[in-house]
């Protein structure tokens, strides 16, 4: 296949390979079994929430509000079956967060679709909303004491080994749901009329309109499917880590994003790949795991995943422009 | 055997807040015929256009199709009816490709829900066919040029068994070549039985390919006839009630010394070797099929284009323009191809959009603004180049496109220029207007400003320009008397 520069999904990978080798070089002990599953098993969350602002961007939309809704699904959940001391096994806890963010995101596409407000602002409101909601009337005390059943599911082990060295490695099930997400969304963008919509809506919400598409009910799925994915990435990120802290995620927002924009998405709409999604989630995890191992204090994380934005969507930009230029 | 029209519209009126846009309109449309809608712009086109689509609902009358009466279409009747509308904008999507553009609708009426990319490829493929025109399948709509965007437009339509096509000033943005062959698959689609709603007001081509031509005004049809019974000036005469005489480039005095100069100018791979001259008082025109470098030529002489070498001359002295500032300080102006997106705020009212250029001579000590000065500043240009707005404060969208045109040339005459270059000073402004403007161009000239006008519309080059310089491939290949040829013969010596 022919190398095309002016992609995104191109440079990250370089980016990607460089800072790896780069890596190996300082220390290496970098290039092992225990990093990498390290690495996958911290972007678990974060690719999650990725694939759901994936497909706000393509739409034309933005979401800024998915890590409250994570916080406040996952803490709800939690709370609830804490003080009701029922026993319910993972899978009920899984599908009640995600039914409470799945709520969430219909709120979010009210506005959206409903009062036709600016994607940007509806968001940002509901992104301080949720959370104050949240810690206000729900709770903000630090459940440590989580339900069995999470504590179950952190349990399901889906790989394990030791290193020559004597390093213990392991990758959870819940790497899995990561897997699920990205096949079952790649399906629906590539393979569904739906998903097609979706792509057509961000390209020209106008001719979506015109030519008969429900602009409105593909916005309403939209951001009900985020608010979804948010639910099952707050109670992932909640049963992992084995406490349901209601201050967690928020925060992450533009580094999910940002790794979304890396991968080739378009603020403006209509465009993304699911493959430069996962590349610009594997950087984005990859600078904000090992910069402390290469000696790089870690306050210099924002400045190297901010001037990899600039890079990641700067370069791109300059040399299909200046493709066009040559062009005509 | 006498069969019902395809389509009959009886008595259609319509009014948007008390003004009737439409008033008893009625005419009909047969199958597989190629009907003209000739009208100016705010004659009630558009409305009519809505209705047929089903997107508006008309006040009163009625639309039989197939001898069936609605009082009212919606979207979805239009489109089972196979009445399909493309739009000027063409309402495609650029971050699709085209075989996905093409499919979009017929998939939505399939019932789909998944999508197939084979089956997507193999109807898009067979539509191209239809009305042979090759174009790559998997190329994103971005990437193409306008013509073939229509070009997805129109086979979009088809993808859905249109039997009414509508076009919606479908030849605004083409030039000359691509006029010609969008003219060859309209008969090619009237071969196949489909009937065309062509919706234009451009007079010359109307007469191609129409067997009827419906002229409407104010609302109203005020003639509904067969093609041949019309010529350029009683259609002229029956869209505005007004009787038009093309301007004629006035005299000017050749022995005066050059404005303007220009001497070996050239940049690699855009132009080479220009040389010309233009005396105060002199209309020259630039004439050249897309491509051909007539607006690098443009961007050039109004420093928007770096020059690798030549000189350019303003009055005898040597000048060098690094961008456009040193262009409108040495009097250059500059009124560009798409007034819309090039040349003006469109969101900012008419007097900030005149005066922007030169809010120098407005500004006071500490950099404030004379408001006062400035209002009345575009209220006299809004009086001199007859603009129709309520007043200078309204924002530029408001306005109709000949009347955006005049705010342009309003900012830059507003400069007090040596030199003031249009390029496509016409593009998409209907016929009254036009004729405005090309009295505008005479006006100027005879305020000894040196004018160059760059232009599509042949006749007009020939009508207002005393010169034409022909380009082809970056370089002037000829040098026409205005006058001296006709548009037959100009239009053979630029695609030859």
């Amino acid at each position: 296949m022919k190398i095309d520069w002016t992609r995104n999904e191109t440079l990250v990978f370089l980016v990607i390979v460089a800072f790896c080798l780069v890596a190996t070089a300082v220390d290496p002990a970098f290039l092992s079994l225990p990093t990498l599953f390290d690495l996958l098993r911290n972007s678990i969350v974060t690719g999650i929430f990725a694939i759901g602002v994936l497909l706000v961007l393509i739409s034309g939309g933005i979401d800024v509000s998915f890590t409250a809704i994570a916080a406040f699904s996952m803490y709800t959940t939690t709370l609830t079956l804490v003080s009701l001391g029922v026993d319910v096994p993972w899978y009920g806890i899984f599908v009640l967060s995600i039914l409470i963010g799945t709520g969430l995101g219909l709120i979010n596409a009210v506005f959206v679709a409903g009062f036709r407000l600016p994607t940007l602002i509806v968001t940002l409101g509901t992104l301080s909303a949720f959370r104050g909601f949240l810690l206000t009337f729900v709770g903000s005390q630090l459940i440590s004491n989580v339900p069995a059943g999470m504590r179950d599911f952190s349990r399901l082990t889906m790989l394990r080994g030791t290193t020559g060295e004597g390093y213990f490695y392991s990758l959870p099930w819940a790497f899995l749901a990561l897997v699920l997400v990205v096949i079952g969304t790649w399906f629906l963008l590539n393979r569904t009329l739906l998903g097609r919509k979706i792509f057509a809506i961000g390209g020209s919400s106008e001719s979506a309109h015109r030519i008969g598409i429900g602009v409105r009910g593909v916005q309403v799925f939209v951001y009900a499917y985020v608010g979804a994915l948010s639910g099952l990435a707050g109670i992932i990120h909640a049963s992992l880590a084995r406490v349901a802290n209601p201050f967690d995620l928020v925060g992450l927002e533009l580094s999910v994003i940002a790794a979304v924009v890396l991968g080739g998405a378009r603020l403006t709409g209509g465009y993304g790949t699911i493959t430069g999604t996962l590349l610009g989630v594997a950087l984005i995890v990859l600078v904000s795991n090992s910069l402390i191992l290469l000696g790089i204090p870690s306050t210099w994380q924002s400045v190297v995943i901010g001037t990899l934005i600039l890079l990641g969507t700067g370069l791109p930009a300059y040399q299909a422009k200046r493709a066009a230029l040559r062009a005509g | 055997m006498t069969e019902a029209p395809l389509v009959r519209l009886d008595a259609i009126s319509k009014s948007f807040a008390g003004v009737q846009a439409l008033s008893g309109v009625s005419f009909s449309i047969e199958a597989g015929q190629v009907v003209c809608l000739a009208g100016e712009n705010g004659s009630g086109k558009s409305t009519l256009i809505k209705i047929l689509a089903g997107v508006e609902k008309p006040d009163d009358g009625r639309v039989v199709i197939d001898g069936e009466s609605f009082s009212a279409l919606d979207p979805r009747i239009s489109v089972a009816r196979g009445i399909q509308v493309i739009y000027q904008d063409f309402a495609l999507f650029p971050n699709l490709t085209v075989a996905e553009n093409i499919a979009f609708s017929a998939e939505l009426t399939s019932g789909h829900r998944l999508v197939n990319r084979r089956r997507i490829r193999t109807l898009a493929q067979k539509v191209l066919e239809r009305i042979a025109v090759d174009i790559p399948l998997d190329t994103r709509i971005e990437a193409l040029a306008v013509a073939d965007k229509q070009l997805v437009a129109i086979a979009r339509a088809l993808a859905l068994d249109a039997r009414l096509v509508i076009m919606d000033e479908p030849t605004t943005a083409l030039t000359e070549r691509e006029v010609q062959s969008l003219l060859a698959i309209i008969r090619r689609l009237k071969a196949a039985g489909v009937a065309v709603l062509f919706v234009s007001h451009k007079l010359a081509e109307i007469f191609e390919v129409c067997e009827k031509i419906v002229v409407i005004r104010n609302g109203e049809v005020v003639s509904d006839k067969p093609a041949g019974e019309f010529d350029l000036d009683s259609l002229a005469y029956h869209m505005t009630g007004r009787h038009f005489e093309m301007t004629v480039a006035r005299p000017f005095d050749p022995q005066a010394a050059p404005v303007l100069e220009v001497r070996d100018l050239g940049r690699d791979g855009t132009l080479d070797g220009i040389g010309f001259e233009l005396r105060p008082g002199e209309v020259l025109g630039i004439a050249g099929l897309l491509g051909s470098g007539r607006t690098q030529l443009a961007k050039a002489l109004f420093g928007l284009l770096p020059v690798d070498r030549g000189e350019i001359r303003l009055d005898g002295k040597e000048i060098s323009l690094a961008g456009p500032l040193d262009a409108i300080a040495a009097g250059i102006g500059y009124v560009p191809e798409d007034r819309l997106t090039e040349g003006l705020f469109l969101s900012q009212s008419i007097a900030r959009n005149i005066a922007v250029g030169r809010l120098d001579a407005f500004s006071g000590p500490l950099g404030w603004l004379d408001r006062t000065g400035l209002g009345a500043e575009a209220r006299d240009w809004l009086k001199r180049l007859s603009v129709a707005a309520p007043n200078a404060g309204v924002p530029v969208k408001s306005l109709s496109g000949g009347n955006q045109q005049r705010v342009v040339l309003a900012r830059w005459l507003a400069g007090s220029p040596r030199i003031l270059i249009l390029n496509g000073p016409t593009v998409g402004v209907d016929i009254g207007s036009k004729a405005d403007i090309h009295a505008i161009i005479a006006d100027l000239a005879e305020r000894r400003l040196g004018v160059i006008v760059i232009s599509d519309d042949l006749p007009e080059l020939i009508g207002c320009c005393h010169r034409i310089l022909v380009m082809k491939e970056g370089r002037i290949v000829e040098e026409i008397a205005g006058g001296a040829v006709d548009a037959g013969e100009l239009a053979a010596r630029l695609a030859s």
